[in-house]
């Protein structure tokens, strides 16, 4: 009824290839973007964004990174911890070599830093590919965690080892150590986000991921077809470097402020980043958001349930945590192995035909 | 929607009449994951001492005590959520339990004005009050621990080590790594050789420390671990057959837990404490009556007595008298964490008041001071007998190097001072 192409009238080419081409689509997307910049800045407290909100933005911006890897390309990677690592570290070495510069141009220069260190671990994915690869990468998860465990100047060499992020700030407003005001955390990881959505969601509608989506299908028929796959492989290496970059950044700098590698961007955080993409759909954008949010929620919900509502001890719930993760994962690639993402697909084919269904 | 329900029961509260505010204690536990078998008689121990302050004495100064128990699997995520959704129900005291929150924990509690007291781990510097203001690590420290081994080694040698080797296995962590910088100086000064062998998260792998060590042939071993790595540790010196009266753990690894998987072969091992062990107190009787037997007892009750559980209620009982300080400074039953923190920082324990809680000679008496939020820094040995099944204190509680000590806190208390921008200082 509301949900559909007609009476939206296009009369130019750029009105006719737009990212929404639904008339429902496009005003949803508006309303999001006016409630998360407008309203919850003003509402937002300490808890919200350091328990919820923090780490739902955050992850999101790594798993769009992994997705365009994993999803769109095809190149299986097990090394999200540490390039999310290469990230961490590389924001605070600038953080602390320059402190005057600002918020914004650290996080960037951290994820150019890891688009290259991504793309150097790329380099095999020429030759090898499926498990093959992700063994590789693999390789790439411990050799950095050690070599932040190993070498002192990466953490300016502190007695303990640990990165802490200093007072830094942009534009004048604190954004990182403990006097951050919970807005301005928030306002600063979703301006993140919201640029690092809007290019991958452009990227993967434009040439570029064409090509990967060509290699991911069939690396030889897209060979044939003029794709270079040297080309291709490493822009997704490099663009998900990126954004896995400023995600490993920014949850160092804004969300943690302290870290200790080998604990936060150890195995489990690959894995968790790589559970994000497949609960939420491999290529899909949305499915991104839709995996982020639900690892991030999913525990502090059954912990609200569990603990604080039902009185439960907080064993039993942490442990029960363990279970539904598991056997949702276990549901999801057995009843929808396209993920969440493909459930509001159909969700959204279902609208177009209500209410009269075939 | 959680907040709204507590402002809704809070609302429902004071219509009602005029109730009295629990005092909130935020119990930051781990009973999952690899470090759970320290993590469980901790909290237990802690959420007991409070349970019999309040069946006993009717709470503190006449205020029940809250406990306010989040589960953080040792993951510092976790811990930030546990902090951020405990703090606004009016918490006390922090005490994580874990290095690497308190790292996390230690800029934010600051801010927030609440204080933190990590009791034998945490930033070992957090001992210079005019530094960390809302940071306290007494009665001991890490290097206190560290130093504590190496005066106990001498002791055993007869005042000289010059010349032995010395290995430490540590988990590689913060917590790990802390003793590191104490053991260099220390072995630079008694002229021992040190030689430092990571484990990684979670420990269960040592097959090559352990080679290592069988083909170093080390005098002694030191180790710095936690959780499963314990037991593994130990189960590994003792396949090696590396005699275990020289094998020496610090306070987190040397539990009945730890000892016990090695059966008979874990017998002489040993571990330096700031606290006694045993249930040898008449504290615990009071536990028994108004906590075990009343079946109020935390997790399943089958702790009491054990090291760890000593150690919880040992921190619950010094958080328990600096509520009761800060309620005679403040004259008010209802303290702020604000006033807590004055009453951390003006806490005097002597042996009469131990004598008098129940636990004679169960910790040492220190005065805590602006300066000072280290305490004396005491280090007992204890050794684990596997016939009996118990440990037992072999060396009294002696002070360590303080010379060494204090030097090295100075340096890294200035350091964090200059990265912050702190004006060292006692307001």
């Amino acid at each position: 009824m509301f949900y559909r192409e007609a009476g939206d009238f296009k009369v130019s080419y750029a009105d006719d290839s737009q990212t929404f081409p639904i008339k429902f689509d496009r005003y949803r997307y508006y309303v999001v973007l006016a409630v998360a910049f407008g309203l919850i800045p003003f509402l937002i407290n300490d808890y919200w964004a350091n328990a919820i909100l923090l780490p739902f933005l955050i992850y999101s911006i790594a798993a769009i990174g992994l997705n365009i890897l994993v999803g769109y390309c095809g190149q299986v990677s097990l090394g999200t911890g540490g390039f999310m690592a290469v990230g961490a570290y590389a924001c605070y070495k600038l953080m602390t070599a320059f402190p005057e510069v600002s918020m914004f141009i650290h996080v960037i220069l951290a994820g150019g830093i890891t688009a290259i260190v991504c793309v150097l671990f790329g380099l095999p994915s020429l030759r090898i590919k499926g498990f093959y690869l992700a063994v590789a990468t693999l390789a790439a998860q411990f050799f950095l965690v050690w070599l932040f465990n190993r070498v002192p100047w990466f953490y300016n060499y502190s007695a303990s080892g640990q990165i802490n992020a200093p007072e830094r700030d942009t534009f004048g407003i604190i954004i990182t150590g403990p006097n951050a005001p919970a807005w301005a955390t928030y306002l600063f990881c979703l301006i993140f986000l919201a640029v690092c959505a809007l290019i991958a969601r452009n990227l993967t509608r434009g040439t570029v991921g064409r090509t990967w989506m060509a290699i991911r299908d069939m690396d030889i028929a897209a060979e044939i077809i003029g794709v270079n796959p040297l080309k291709a492989k490493l822009t997704a290496f490099a663009v998900s470097g990126f954004f896995i970059g400023i995600s490993g950044a920014l949850f160092f700098a804004v969300y943690l402020g302290a870290v200790e590698v080998g604990e936060a961007f150890g195995i489990q955080k690959s894995f968790l980043v790589l559970f994000m993409v497949i609960l939420g759909g491999l290529g899909s954008i949305f499915g991104s958001f839709a995996g982020a949010a639900f690892l991030v929620l999913l525990p502090v919900i059954l912990k609200v349930v569990g603990v604080d509502l039902l009185n439960w001890p907080t064993d039993i719930v942490a442990h029960f945590q363990l279970v539904i993760v598991g056997a949702l994962i276990i549901v999801f690639l057995i009843a929808e192995p396209h993920g969440m993402a493909q459930l509001w697909r159909v969700a959204k084919e279902k609208l177009r035909l209500w209410p009269f269904p075939h | 929607m959680k907040k709204t329900l507590t402002t809704l029961a809070l609302g429902a509260a004071m219509a009602a009449g005029p109730a009295m505010a629990d005092l909130v204690f935020p119990d930051l536990s781990y009973r999952t994951g690899p470090y759970a078998a320290g993590g469980i008689p901790f909290s237990d121990g802690y959420n007991d001492y409070f349970t019999l302050l309040n069946e006993r004495d009717g709470g503190i100064g006449g205020v029940k005590a809250k406990v306010v128990e989040c589960e953080t699997g040792y993951n510092t995520e976790k811990g930030v959520e546990c902090y951020e959704s405990t703090k606004g129900q009016g918490a006390l005291i922090y005490q994580p339990l874990s290095t690497g929150i308190t790292y996390q924990l230690i800029p934010k509690v600051t801010a927030d004005n609440i204080p933190l007291h990590t009791m034998g781990y945490g930033r070992t510097s957090a001992a210079n009050g005019e530094v960390f203001s809302h940071v306290f690590n007494y009665p001991a420290n890490y290097w206190n621990g560290a130093s504590g081994v190496v005066n106990y080694l001498l002791e055993a040698n007869g005042g000289d080590i010059s010349g032995k080797k010395i290995s430490l296995v540590y988990h590689n962590s913060a917590y790990g790594k802390e003793p590191i910088r104490t053991l260099e100086e220390l072995s630079k000064k008694h002229g021992f050789e040190l030689v430092a062998l990571p484990v990684d998260h979670p420990g269960q792998e040592q097959k090559s420390q352990w080679l290592q060590i069988r083909r170093d042939r080390p005098d002694y071993v030191v180790m710095w671990g936690w959780g499963v790595m314990n037991q593994v540790a130990i189960q590994e010196a003792a396949n090696i057959r590396f005699p275990m009266e020289n094998f020496i753990g610090v306070w987190w690894s040397g539990a009945e837990h730890d000892v016990m998987p090695a059966g008979d072969k874990a017998d002489g091992y040993k571990a330096v404490t700031f606290h006694n062990v045993g249930r040898d107190f008449p504290v615990f009787d009071d536990i028994q009556k108004y906590v075990v037997d009343a079946g109020k007892a935390a997790g399943a009750g089958d702790q009491v007595g054990n090291v760890l559980y000593n150690r919880g209620m040992y921190a619950a009982m010094l958080a328990a008298e600096a509520a009761k300080t800060a309620q005679e400074i403040h004259g008010t039953a209802e303290i702020t964490p604000a006033m807590m923190r004055d009453g951390m920082e003006a806490l005097v324990i002597d042996e009469a008041k131990m004598e008098a809680l129940g636990m004679p000679n169960f910790g040492p008496s220190f005065n805590v001071s602006c300066e000072n939020h280290g305490g004396p820094g005491l280090v007992g040995v204890t050794q684990w007998d596997a016939e009996s099944k118990t440990w037992s204190l072999i060396s009294d509680f002696k002070p360590s190097d303080t010379e060494v000590i204090g030097k090295l806190i100075e340096e890294d208390s200035a350091a964090y001072a200059s990265e912050n921008n702190i004006e060292p200082g006692c307001k």
